[in-house]
């Protein structure tokens, strides 16, 4: 494969992680947090974390759309989703999440019309298609995916498709980044940007990072080599004292983002005053809702839906997880009532959660550490 | 307690359930349980061994292993639902002749005679059940078997899609050598029958689910002959067989690590994988290696026989691209660890359902 092959280059490779190595002072130990998923996902892929140096320790952030989505929110699309002669559609990691009493693949177990759609476009091909049945969007994600939403919802608009409506569960990855600068138990030394996210809002959104909290941050790109790449650029900007956004994933990120995806966005989403995040709480403007225009589209007005907040299972630690302050392992219920068979808290759920990460590879690395 | 102590602590608990055969404690089956993964093990090893347990299930190959007067028989069983029922390489015909066929041939026994159960749905056409009717001749033909008896229901319109096929294959355990699912020892090369990922990709862009398009066919075809030619070259250096169907050749893999108690080391790079399945594969975020395959084995093989069994295996039609991909380690037991092309190593883990797309 072209173009992908050539950030896979183990030789290359080998010789950043030297580079690496080279701006490491000994004894300091450098914490630093992916943010997304997606890179979550490369560094256990390719082994990423066994290339680098003892002192430099990867945290998984909050940016995974799955992990951070609250329970009571799984419970109003399973309330949708057994609307009799409805059709739900949402992405298939979604599905898995556990609602408090069961998920979306359950719900389909038992009779309700659930699929599992790629695209929010491949959902309105489907109410196209049923004009008799009225078929919702669950719709997750960041930056990354909101504006495919949005375009769904303008088509859907235009073509005057009346049986089509979508739940909005899009989040900012600003506000939970600044909430996690603001808890006083944090421990990270910089960054890896999200690089998917960046290339709609661009770099300037991360600006406070280093301006209000003196911490470094380098927007990087899901390839093995951009992920060390971003590494050696934060510990370069670490060892020369400097603290700043620099963007590795040029080939794709511009500064200014992706302005006319900001304006579909901007014309049908709005910010909701606060939305609830699973193991961080309520984090002021930080989820979208469909702006008033696009009222007549939003499943939360036409379907009447429970809306209670359910409560994180008390002995989940997902948020202490989330935010870098316990590691995954540290949990009451890791690995005992927890597994990704049978999850209680969402970072157990998808690949790129870090329970589920550690609970795969977590003995392999210790036995790594111990040799 | 020290933070190292808990942390090993808590990995052994970790370690401790993983070990144990898994519990089935669900309320209800759902497409998890169908997908080779955790939920199917918990299927298996939680709720059917135990109501029916004898030493030939016990034993989890992929045929049962039947002594009758002095002569040992393989039988096994296998039920198709494909959708669509014909896709690129294939139909569903050929998978039900094929499947049963290639699960005798992995337990080292040649096939002799095949069951066909056919249930048919009220409203299929007479000509797709023609079409299927020969493809099932030909295969059985091609693999060397007959169809010694069967059985036929139709259900009505709705019941079941269009048509499911069940076989069930008798074979005669050849002598040449002794395999078992707990046959793995130290030092065992790792090989695999040629490129992976094939009938599952060309199944799933066949559904037209995705706006993709690749030219990407099913690998459907008798095992037989390549496990004839292991056999022959390998003899009793053969430890085990497996056809990497359903769940791909990740869980080949961990079903076997964890029956043999020993780890195995695969370098992905020696992983033959054809450029539009690895294509495809990159765009959906679905990993190749737990893509199912319909005529493609793993073999443990003893390293002094390992080169020559891989030049048979090689010189099989349709093994052209078979390749040593790894090798059997002690260390970490019941595990599937891979050194990356890029050159990390990580945990190639059974998946906990059915392989789904990311989403970003």
């Amino acid at each position: 494969m072209r173009f992908v092959q050539e950030f896979r280059d183990a030789g290359l490779g080998r010789a950043l992680a030297g580079e690496i190595l080279a701006l490491v002072e000994p004894g300091r130990t450098y914490k630093l947090m992916e943010v997304c998923g997606g890179h979550t996902h490369s560094i256990y892929r390719y082994g990423i974390d066994g290339l680098l140096p003892d002192g430099v320790e990867l945290v998984h952030g909050p940016g995974c759309p799955v992990c951070v989505l609250p329970m009571g929110r799984v419970d109003d699309g399973i309330a949708i989703a057994h609307e009799p002669d409805g059709i739900f559609t949402g992405s298939g990691d979604m599905l898995r999440v556990p609602g408090s009493r069961g998920s979306l693949l359950e719900t389909k177990a038992q009779g309700a019309d659930v699929r599992i759609v790629y695209s929010p476009l491949d959902a309105l091909g489907i109410a196209r298609l049923h004009p008799d049945r009225e078929v919702v969007f669950f719709a997750i994600g960041f930056e990354t995916t909101a504006p495919s939403t949005a375009l769904t919802l303008k088509r859907a608009k235009a073509e005057g498709i009346a049986n089509f409506s979508c739940i909005c569960n899009h989040v900012t990855i600003v506000p939970p980044l600044r909430a996690l600068l603001e808890s006083p138990d944090l421990r990270l030394d910089g960054f890896i940007g999200p690089g998917h996210v960046s290339s709609i809002v661009g770099a300037r959104p991360f600006q406070f990072i280093p301006a209000d909290y003196k911490r470094p941050l380098v927007i990087s790109g899901f390839e093995p080599l951009d992920v060390l790449q971003s590494i050696h650029m934060l510990l370069a900007q670490l060892a020369g004292g400097r603290c700043e956004v620099e963007n590795q994933y040029r080939r794709v990120v511009p500064w200014e983002g992706n302005p006319r995806a900001l304006e579909v966005m901007a014309e049908v989403f709005e910010l909701r005053p606060h939305f609830e995040w699973r193991g961080l709480g309520f984090i002021s403007h930080s989820g979208l809702k469909l702006s008033a225009a696009y009222a007549e589209l939003d499943a939360e007005r036409r379907f009447a839906i429970p809306g209670v907040r359910v409560a994180d299972p008390k002995a989940c630690q997902c948020g202490e997880v989330l935010k870098g302050v316990i590691k995954p392992w540290e949990c009451k219920v890791f690995g005992t009532a927890c597994t990704p068979e049978r999850p209680i808290g969402t970072c157990m759920v998808s690949p790129e959660g870090a329970c589920a990460a550690y609970y795969s590879y977590g003995r392999y690395a210790q036995e790594r550490e111990l040799v | 307690m020290s933070s190292a102590t808990r942390q090993q602590r808590i990995l052994g608990i970790v370690q401790g359930t993983r070990a144990r055969p898994a519990r089935f404690r669900d309320e209800q089956i759902t497409m998890a349980h169908g997908a080779g993964g955790k939920a199917s093990q918990s299927l298996i090893e939680g709720l059917l061994l135990p109501a029916l347990q004898n030493d030939a299930l016990a034993a989890l190959g992929d045929a049962a292993v039947l002594s009758v007067s002095g002569t040992a028989l393989a039988l096994s069983s296998d039920i198709f639902v494909v959708r669509p029922i014909r896709f690129p390489g294939g139909s569903i015909g050929e998978l039900a002749v094929n499947g049963t066929v290639n699960d005798l041939a992995v337990s080292g026994a040649r096939p002799l005679a095949l069951t066909l159960s056919l249930v048919l749905e009220e409203g299929l056409s007479a000509a797709d059940l023609r079409a299927e009717t020969e493809a099932i001749a030909r295969a059985a033909d091609a693999a060397g078997v007959q169809v010694v008896a069967g059985d036929t229901k139709v259900v009505e319109r709705g019941h079941a899609d269009q048509m499911y096929a069940c076989t069930t294959g008798l074979g005669v355990l050849d002598p040449r050598a002794r395999l078992s699912p707990s046959g793995l020892a130290r030092g065992d090369r790792i090989l695999l029958s040629g490129r992976i990922g094939e009938h599952g990709m060309a199944v799933m862009l066949a559904r037209q689910e995705f706006a993709l398009e690749a030219q990407i066919s099913s690998d459907t075809r008798s095992l037989w002959p390549a496990a004839d030619a292991l056999l022959q070259a390998a003899g009793r250096d053969l430890h085990c067989m497996r056809d990497a169907t359903r769940g791909g050749v990740a869980s080949a893999l961990n079903e076997l690590a964890r029956a043999s108690g020993v780890a195995a080391l695969v370098s992905e790079a020696h992983v033959p994988v054809a450029p539009a399945v690895a294509g495809a594969g990159e765009l959906l975020g679905i990993d190749p290696m737990y893509v199912a395959n319909e005529g493609k084995l793993v073999a443990f093989v003893a390293p002094a026989s390992a080169d020559g069994a891989l030049r048979a295996l090689r010189a099989v039609p349709g093994c052209e691209h078979a390749a040593d991909i790894g090798e059997v380690v002690l260390e970490p037991p019941g595990m599937v660890l891979v050194d990356t092309a890029f050159g990390g190593r990580r945990v190639m883990d059974l998946l906990a359902g059915d392989p789904l797309p990311r989403i970003c």
